[in-house]
């Protein structure tokens, strides 16, 4: 009983609380105590596990779509990208005149390709706050543009998850020409500074794994209120009888606009959040495959859920940075069965093969100590990220 | 006058080689005076002697312009005969220009070199010309006439004129009259001449032709000047419909080759309603198919390589047909009325089959080579065709219309229709479903497999092969609409023409979104495609 409360509504409360915790000890213990000490944090770590926790916040909005709603997304790696992009103009912007060409103006490979002024949808870039608010409108207009073509015309289904394939696909195309003044090919990168500070130091680092955690934090209490307010209700009852629910009077198509744009605002805040992280942003993230890996971190931890996916986010990737470092030819093979193994044998990830054990246990006359038991995986997880 | 050199340098060797042995040789004795002359009378002498030469048609005398233009003759003051002098040894020796025989050594002061002004350059080019406007095979004389044509060189005018009012041979007598006039249009004759130039050379109608004419017509204005430029007008216009005509023969050999890839995703797709996402890889398999039975005919039976093609096909279809089977009893089955977990499922099985080909046979790109066969191309007036696309339209019409007779007559086609339009019903009056379901999907991986076969043939056979036709191959079946091979056929023609007449405009990954954009626009319009089954099979 107590897994299962865990593991719903009180577990996300519990997530957001352990977040908290890490946003501000993973900093102190990477940054204050000595590299000896068996509770320091390495750089990498910190590095990694921001990567994962912004991997995270993109889970969680392919599950707020998928999980609550029934839109199964194949291009949400586009709204990330997008997201994505507008932080890696700004970091471009913050390079000045320290690039490779010394032009105080353009970036470097505007230079290379010879423009001689800045293109006008870069202006405004050099502005913090402009790029973070453009972080979250590039990909809300996309998706509600597209997502107003779409739901209008009751794409549904399949459809829908082919067609945002292929807006990705088309993105992807558009980004890796070199005319669009996205950088082509190589992307975005050789970022310096991010608000003054140097992007490759470790307290700029630390700061923005804390920033990462307490925003991701942030996304699961807005999607906490939403599902669990009356909206979030008429999401379900969409999700699972979208005739039915029009029927009875609700307008389907506003509510589905409604969290599909939301969902694609926090994939862009989460794009936004990796590119300082990794350094670099280039096309392949719209590579369709992208999007497909984000949608089974959902499955593996368990759509449905809140906290399933940020679960599913952290293993699955865990399990990539090893494999991909022990044994790289192994992991495409791990991946596929991945996907093979949990739409065949766990349709509710993680998150929910947990509850049917504890349920299970619950039925039998056993000692609680076993359900404690059932939240170590999913605390082991956390753990992890710490 | 350094490329000049190098192209009369070029075509004497290209003569020299092809028609040589073809020639009928005049004895050296008669040519040993005409070499002589050479040294003779200054350069009006030397003139005479190259115009002589040349009227002997003898390709013996190829070498002796050559070293001639190089100034590699001599004369030897002794005896007045012309001889070629090179080193040999550390010291100068005379050698016999026509038999090539060592006549002993010479001194510097023996010999005075003959001397080649520009005159005797033209002279020399004009009767190399000549000589190779004759040659014995066709198609050396229209070899080099086309190149005259694209030089267009006035000294070549008398040299033209002549061979043309040789030649008998009515296409190359064409080609030289062509070339003629062309040269004409660069020299100084009358403007009534040049008039009627221009028209020979707007009959020709091609790129080379419209080149010389707008040369032509951006010089001084005049009556030639506008009668130039008038047929460059023409000549565009008429190639504007032949490249309308090239972009729908490139259109029909990219739909093809969508239908091909297509085809058997709208049979599990269209027809099972099973999104297959290793569809992609089912088409790779049957490529690597092909390239391992080249790779045994190679080794074992090299003299069957011509049938490899032919003897992949069914294999392929075997092969891949085969791993369908697998894949929808172990997997897909469990998952039917599923689609979106289908979809992730299957993703799965294509990274885990492309991870496999890649372990198996390495990420690079493999070899597969081309039959005879498939090889080389035919013009259809300004329209080049290649073999290989050709067999690739008619092949792709043809797994189509196998397709649509299977499904029509044949008792398994039947029981597959009724499966897909009410399966309990099918199943109350004795059909097996599961059987049904698991021979259709191996149907459609099997297909998959085919194209795969084709595929090899214009693309590189790797392990991401498969990927780069998925999302097109569904654009294809979502846009012609599930459930209708029709559809399927019309949406990948479609698909293919539109792409191929976006890209002169768009540029090709331009044209690309742009048609991508334009099916996400289409189906919102159309969410059930072009083709839309209508009636209660839709919402089973």
């Amino acid at each position: 009983m107590i897994a299962r409360k865990l593991l719903g509504d009180g577990g996300v409360l519990l997530l957001v609380a352990l977040l908290v915790l890490a946003a501000v000890l993973v900093p102190l213990a990477n940054l204050s105590l000595p590299p000896d000490s068996p509770l320091h944090v390495s750089n990498t770590s910190v590095q990694l596990f921001g990567k994962y926790l912004a991997f995270a916040m993109l889970a969680l909005s392919v599950d707020l779509v998928w999980g609550y709603c029934g839109i199964l997304s194949l291009g949400h790696g586009a709204f990330f990208a997008l997201g994505g992009y507008a932080m890696g103009m700004y970091l471009m912007r913050q390079i000045g005149d320290r690039g490779v060409y010394a032009n105080p103006d353009l970036p470097d490979f505007m230079v290379f390709l010879n423009w001689q002024e800045l293109p006008w949808y870069w202006y405004g870039f050099d502005m913090f706050w402009f790029a973070m608010l453009m972080a979250m409108v590039v990909p809300g207009l996309l998706a509600f543009v597209f997502g107003w073509f779409a739901f209008r015309s009751r794409v549904t289904g399949v459809y829908l998850s082919i067609i945002t394939q292929a807006m990705t696909f088309a993105l992807l195309l558009a980004f890796f020409r070199n005319d669009m003044g996205f950088g082509g090919n190589n992307g975005l990168t050789d970022f310096k500074d991010i608000l003054g500070y140097n992007i490759q130091a470790n307290t700029t680092r630390a700061a923005l794994f804390a920033a990462t955690a307490l925003t991701l934090a942030g996304a699961l209490l807005v999607c906490r209120f939403i599902t669990r307010s009356k909206l979030g209700k008429v999401l379900v009852a969409i999700r699972d009888a979208e005739s039915r629910t029009r029927f009875i009077g609700y307008r389907v198509e506003h509510y589905k606009l409604f969290v599909w744009t939301l969902s694609a605002v926090m994939a862009g805040i989460a794009g936004a959040l990796y590119v300082p992280q990794v350094g670099i942003i280039n096309p392949s993230e719209f590579a369709p495959a992208n999007s497909i890996e984000a949608v089974i971190w959902v499955a593996v931890g368990g759509r449905g859920t809140l906290v399933g996916p940020v679960i599913g986010a952290f293993l699955v990737n865990w399990g990539k940075t090893t494999f991909t470092s022990v044994l790289p030819d192994f992991w495409l093979f791990a991946l596929g069965g991945l996907f093979v193994a949990v739409t065949l044998f766990l349709p509710k990830g993680i998150v929910g093969l947990i509850a049917k054990l504890t349920r299970r246990r619950a039925e039998k006359p056993s000692p609680p100590v076993d359900t404690e038991a059932g939240v170590g995986t999913a605390a082991d997880a956390r753990a992890a990220a710490e | 006058m350094f490329t000049f050199r190098k192209a009369l340098t070029t075509l004497l060797v290209m003569l020299a080689l092809v028609a040589a042995p073809a020639m009928a040789q005049t004895p050296t004795d008669t040519l040993r005076p005409l070499v002589d002359a050479l040294g003779q009378g200054g350069f009006d002498g030397a003139e005479k002697a190259i115009a002589a030469l040349a009227a002997t048609g003898d390709p013996a005398v190829l070498p002796i312009f050559e070293a001639l233009t190089a100034g590699d003759l001599n004369v030897r003051k002794a005896d007045k005969r012309v001889v070629l002098v090179r080193e040999e040894g550390g010291a100068d020796v005379a050698v016999d220009p026509l038999t090539g025989a060592v006549l002993g050594p010479v001194g510097r002061r023996d010999t005075d070199r003959l001397r080649v002004n520009n005159r005797l350059r033209s002279a020399i080019a004009a009767a190399v010309a000549g000589l190779s406007l004759r040659a014995s095979d066709p198609q050396v004389r229209i070899t080099s006439a086309e190149s005259m044509f694209k030089a267009a060189d006035p000294a070549m005018v008398p040299a033209l004129a002549a061979a043309a009012a040789d030649e008998e041979n009515a296409a190359v007598r064409a080609r030289l009259e062509q070339a003629l006039a062309a040269s004409v249009l660069r020299s100084d004759a009358s403007d009534d001449e040049k008039i009627a130039a221009i028209g020979v050379v707007a009959a020709r109608g091609d790129r080379d032709a419209l080149s010389l004419l707008n040369n032509i017509a951006s010089g001084t204005p005049g009556p030639v000047q506008q009668a130039a430029a008038d047929a460059a007008a023409g000549i565009e216009s008429s190639l504007a419909v032949w490249g309308a005509a090239q972009n729908v023969w490139y259109g029909v050999s990219l739909g093809s080759v969508l239908l091909l890839a297509a085809i058997g995703l709208a049979i599990t797709f269209g027809v099972m309603g099973v999104i297959n996402m290793a569809h992609g890889e089912m088409v790779m398999i049957g490529a690597y198919t092909t390239f391992v039975v080249q790779e045994i005919i190679r080794t074992s039976f090299p003299g069957l390589f011509d049938w490899s093609l032919a003897i992949a096909l069914p294999l392929a279809f075997c092969v891949s047909g085969l791993v369908g089977i697998a894949i929808e009893r172990s997997v897909i089955r469990w998952l039917y009325g599923r689609p979106l977990e289908t979809l992730l499922a299957t993703w799965g099985i294509s990274l885990i089959l492309q991870q496999a080909v890649r372990t198996a046979f390495g990420p690079s790109n493999r070899e597969v080579g081309n039959p005879s066969w498939m090889s080389g191309s035919f013009e259809i007036g300004q329209l080049s065709i290649t073999y290989g696309r050709l067999w690739i339209v008619v092949f792709s019409l043809c797994v189509f219309a196998a397709l649509m007779l299977l499904m029509r007559y044949t008792p398994f086609g039947l029981q597959m229709r009724a499966v897909t339009q009410n399966r309990r019903m099918a199943s109350v009056m004795g059909i097996r479903t599961p059987w049904v379901d698991a021979m259709t999907f191996g149907l459609g991986s099997g297909i998959a497999g085919i194209a795969g076969v084709a595929l090899s043939q214009i693309d590189n056979v790797s392990p991401n092969l498969g990927q780069s036709y998925i999302i097109d191959s569904f654009m294809v079946v979502v846009f012609g609409g599930v459930g209708n091979l029709w559809g399927t056929l019309v949406g990948a023609l479609t698909l293919g023409v539109v792409n191929k007449f976006l890209e002169p405009y768009a540029g090709a990954v331009l044209g690309k979104i742009l048609v991508l954009v334009f099916i996400i626009l289409f189906i919102q319009k159309r969410p059930r495609g072009l083709f839309a089954l209508k009636g209660r099979a839709v919402e089973a």
